[in-house]
């Protein structure tokens, strides 16, 4: 069993495991209980799992907790709080930018990373910014207006 | 003005039995010890405290059979109590799917979970209501005529001391029988039915605060992961423990052949899971995806059967001079959840807990009793939130495989799917092949009409579909298919005077088949809707005027005019030719739900065959509109999964197995192929609710597949509408 220092929304914590290659979903979500990032397909392809790694989306479930280990991670707690959300959070919650919700981790946390380099981004590079996050309930249209809100532009 | 509570009220209130119905845990993160306090309390459905709870601190607690799949259900439920009981939404707690404390309204499916779900639950309001002006007439000592309820005190309308809910009923029994005639409120003074109320889950989900079943845990729970095979019914013949002895933390569990790896770490479990050696029989009983259209045609049958049976279409069809055949295919399609099924069961000797997404937590008590078999009555089945299941997906397979794991180690366990198991064994919607012919009278208009479909049959009283865990482990359980009404909407809404549509029930399905989003009106809208388009360019004629020249329905005819001007319909030639074109599409969905016209502005790139789908326009009636905001969403959300399904999604499988399992295999719509969208409700509120949930789905296919045609003259019948296949459809016109 190794120790790994790991820094989560703003917090150094120091997590065990026997594996190296344990993926940082996994740390987060049972160590940390830190659920907000989700389990989608474990493969890198449908972005639930999202959290921001020194400024980038990073795939949660790509990311092993040895190269974890050092750098800044913000999840979608560290993000903001109901009482307290986050501008794209906020505007999420004003575009009603939810079905079921199982995506929102990763369309929220891919957002604010984008808008943290890019504040004003085109429609279209927001469209491109979320390629790889899937969402099955069809709520993609919310989800490009709660961006362009939160970017505090008209609304598509 | 609100009255301190008396102690004359109370006991004039009516006895003093207090059986405390505790308030439950916030949200929907429904625990024992969040719900304990109202064990007990009745689930009879035709009982007013079946569904409504009324608190000394003024909160009304709902208790509903059915559940919000992601769809908003919940946040209309609390409208629809506030509405008719005439106090504060935030006063309202909503409980779902929990079988001790619920009554069982059936399974939230067939978009009935207003039109019949919350229309009982307004009924039991209305009847509380009622019997809350009688108690504050006592209390009151006047008539109860003469008394109103404003946010939620029971007062004189002239004037005086008001009674709060609380004070009036809070915590003591409300014992009386729902009331079917009890007045309902007048639409017209409607203040909260009919606003776009805010969902209460989204600021918890979109903060990562709020708790799906894949995040709840239970002390000494146990992950597991099962192991399937690698062909569709193989027999387990050999594991090798040995295999995973370097794994920690993790033992191997095995029932016949049903076979889990279980351990106290999540990762662990995943990895022993993934290491473990194991033989398995290798059969190749499937048909393989190639052969599924051959298979259809020739069977082997359960029947066939004349579904409709108007005039005589035989005659016309054989004798007419201007006729049109065409046949249309719509594959296999998974569910495709985002998030892989996911349950967590606790099973002992004096009973068994289940924590599921399952669209029916009643149904899958019963199911639970009979795989364990216990006592139905010392099962309790509590629904959480999962990724959405548009039908039923994996959730109840999930929720069995974790009871059978939890009472064979006598711990609470989780069982979580990989995205390859759910890709690759969520039941899945059936194929459907048709074949439409239609005859064109010397007027230009449709004088017969015939459709066949070869669909697979659905298995007559079949309490639900056979469960992979329990098949696995050699447990009995009733076999047959489950399909939903997928023989519905296979005749053209408009007036033709002689229409037959014939059904060739086939005995069996490729894959083990479920109910998914308007379960069969998808592929049959597309193929009536498209070749009603057909007929219409046949026959020269605009495919809007000729959709209203055969509607006499004043509400369908307002949903198709309204789509036509919502994207800027113009009388002209049906093939631009230049490659961008628009198409039109309407259902009745099942002929007497929702009315549902779409149109879609479509581009097609002859080189890359590639489609894009600039602008949709939607309007949409579905009689009264609980929360026009939620309602909106579940059109969105219709649109773009049908959208999906139209353009890219079919089942990849050989003959062992699926193999389109992963996003790569089995792509869905992503974020640049979203096209701007217009969507227009029309909010009759004085007429009863038909239900939002599935109806916008059904014209897609063919609003997209209609809009092909407008842009390039190229006619797509076979879904999905890939690039290869618009290129051949390119190269057969050539």
């Amino acid at each position: 069993m190794a120790a790994y220092s790991i820094t989560v929304n703003g917090r150094t914590r120091t997590v065990e495991s026997t594996d190296p290659d344990q993926p940082l979903l996994y740390i987060l979500r049972n160590g940390l209980e830190l659920t907000g990032p989700k389990y989608g397909c474990g493969l890198g392809q449908c972005g639930s799992c999202t959290v921001i790694v020194d400024g980038e989306a990073e795939r949660s479930c790509q990311i092993t907790v040895a190269a974890a280990a050092g750098r800044k991670i913000t999840t979608i707690e560290g993000l903001g709080t109901p009482e307290k959300p986050h501008p794209v959070q906020a505007a999420f919650v004003e575009e009603q930018a939810a079905q079921c919700g199982y995506c929102a981790n990763g369309m929220v946390m891919t957002s604010a990373a984008l808008l943290e380099k890019s504040p004003k981004p085109s429609l279209e590079e927001i469209k491109e910014a979320l390629a790889s996050n899937l969402c099955r309930c069809g709520t993609h249209h919310r989800i490009l207006r709660a961006v362009m809100r939160a970017s505090g532009r008209a609304q598509p | 003005m609100i009255a301190a509570l008396s102690r004359r009220g109370l006991l004039k209130a009516g006895g003093a039995m207090v059986i405390g119905f505790g308030l439950p845990g916030r949200g929907s993160a429904q625990t024992l010890s969040g719900t304990d306090a109202a064990l007990g309390k009745t689930v009879d459905p035709t009982e007013v405290e079946g569904f409504l709870a009324i608190h000394r601190d003024e909160t009304v607690v709902v208790y509903s059979g059915k559940v919000d799949l992601g769809t908003g259900h919940r946040a209309a439920i609390r409208q629809i109590v506030a509405e008719e009981l005439d106090t504060p939404i935030e006063r309202i707690k909503v409980i779902e799917g929990d079988t001790a404390l619920t009554p069982d309204q059936g399974t939230t499916a067939g978009s009935t979970g207003i039109s019949r779900g919350g229309m009982q639950i307004r009924q039991a309001a209305a009847t509380a209501r009622a019997a809350l002006l009688r108690i504050g007439a006592d209390w009151c000592m006047i008539h109860e005529d003469e008394l109103h309820i404003i946010a939620g005190a029971v007062g004189p309308k002239a004037g005086g001391v008001a009674y709060t809910f609380g004070q009036l009923v809070g915590d003591r029994r409300f014992s009386r029988k729902i009331d079917p005639k009890a007045p309902l409120k007048n639409p017209k003074d409607y203040t909260v039915v009919g606003k776009p109320v805010p969902r209460p889950d989204v600021p918890a989900k979109v903060t990562g605060t709020h708790i799906f079943v894949h995040d709840f845990k239970l002390p000494g729970m146990l992950h597991a992961r099962v192991i399937r095979p690698d062909a569709v019914g193989a027999r387990l013949e050999a594991v090798d423990a040995d295999s995973i002895k370097h794994i920690a933390g993790t033992e191997i569990v095995r029932i016949n052949d049903f076979l889990a790896v279980v351990g106290e770490d999540e990762w662990s479990t995943i990895k022993a899971a993934r290491t473990l050696k194991t033989r398995w029989t290798q059969p190749d009983a499937l048909l393989g995806q190639e052969q599924v259209v051959n298979w259809m045609r020739t069977g082997p049958f359960a029947g066939d059967e004349t579904l409709v049976k108007k005039g005589d279409a035989g005659p016309v069809l054989a004798s007419a001079s201007a006729k049109l055949a065409a046949t249309y295919y719509w594959p296999l399609q998974s569910h495709a959840s985002m998030g892989p099924s996911c349950s967590v069961a606790d099973v002992r000797a004096v009973g068994a807990t289940v924590w599921t997404a399952s669209q029916g937590p009643h149904r899958l008590r019963q199911i639970c009793a009979r795989i364990l078999r216990l006592d139905p009555a010392k099962v309790r089945v509590i629904y959480l939130d999962g990724a959405g299941c548009y039908g039923m997906n994996g959730h109840d397979d999930a929720s069995v495989d974790a009871a059978l794991l939890s009472q064979k180690l006598g711990r609470p366990v989780r069982v979580q799917w990989s995205r390859e198991d759910e890709l690759g064994w969520d039941p899945k919607g059936p194929p459907q092949l048709l074949s439409l012919e239609g005859a064109l009278g010397a007027d230009g208009k449709i004088a017969a009409w015939r459709t066949e479909m070869w669909i697979p049959k659905a298995t007559a009283g079949l309490p639900n579909i056979p469960l992979l865990g329990p098949e696995a482990a050699g447990i009995a359980q009733p076999q047959g298919l489950s399909t939903g009404q997928i023989m519905q909407n296979g005749d053209p809404p408009y007036a033709v005077p002689n229409v037959e549509v014939l059904i060739h029930w086939l005995k069996d399905a490729p894959l083990r088949p479920s109910n998914i989003r308007a379960p069969g009106k998808i592929a049959n809208a597309f193929a009536v809707e498209s070749f009603f388009d057909e007929l219409a360019q046949r026959a020269g004629r605009d495919a809007v005027a000729m959709r209203l020249e055969g509607l006499s329905d004043p509400r369908g005819i307002e949903v198709i005019k309204r789509t036509a001007d919502l994207i800027g319909w113009e009388n002209r030639p049906r093939t631009t030719g230049n490659g961008r074109g628009i198409g039109f599409s309407y259902v009745h969905y099942k002929h007497n739900e929702t009315y549902v016209g779409i149109a879609m502005d479509v581009e097609v790139d002859r080189r890359s065959g590639e489609i894009r789908v600039h602008r949709i326009a939607c309007a949409h009636d579905c009689g009264l509109v609980i929360n026009p905001d939620t309602v909106k969403q579940q059109v969105e959300g219709n649109i773009l999964q049908t959208l999906s399904r139209a353009l890219h999604e079919e089942v990849a499988f050989d003959r062992a197995r699926v193999t389109s399992i992963d996003w790569a295999s089995y792509p869905i719509l992503a974020f640049p192929e979203v096209p701007d969208m217009k969507i227009e409700l029309i909010m009759r509120q004085d007429q009863p609710p038909l239900g939002a949930g599935e109806a916008a789905a059904a014209p897609v296919g063919a609003a997209l597949a209609n809009g092909v045609f407008a842009a390039a003259g190229i006619r797509l019948r076979t879904v999905p509408f890939t690039p290869d296949r618009v290129k051949d459809a390119f190269g057969r016109r050539a």
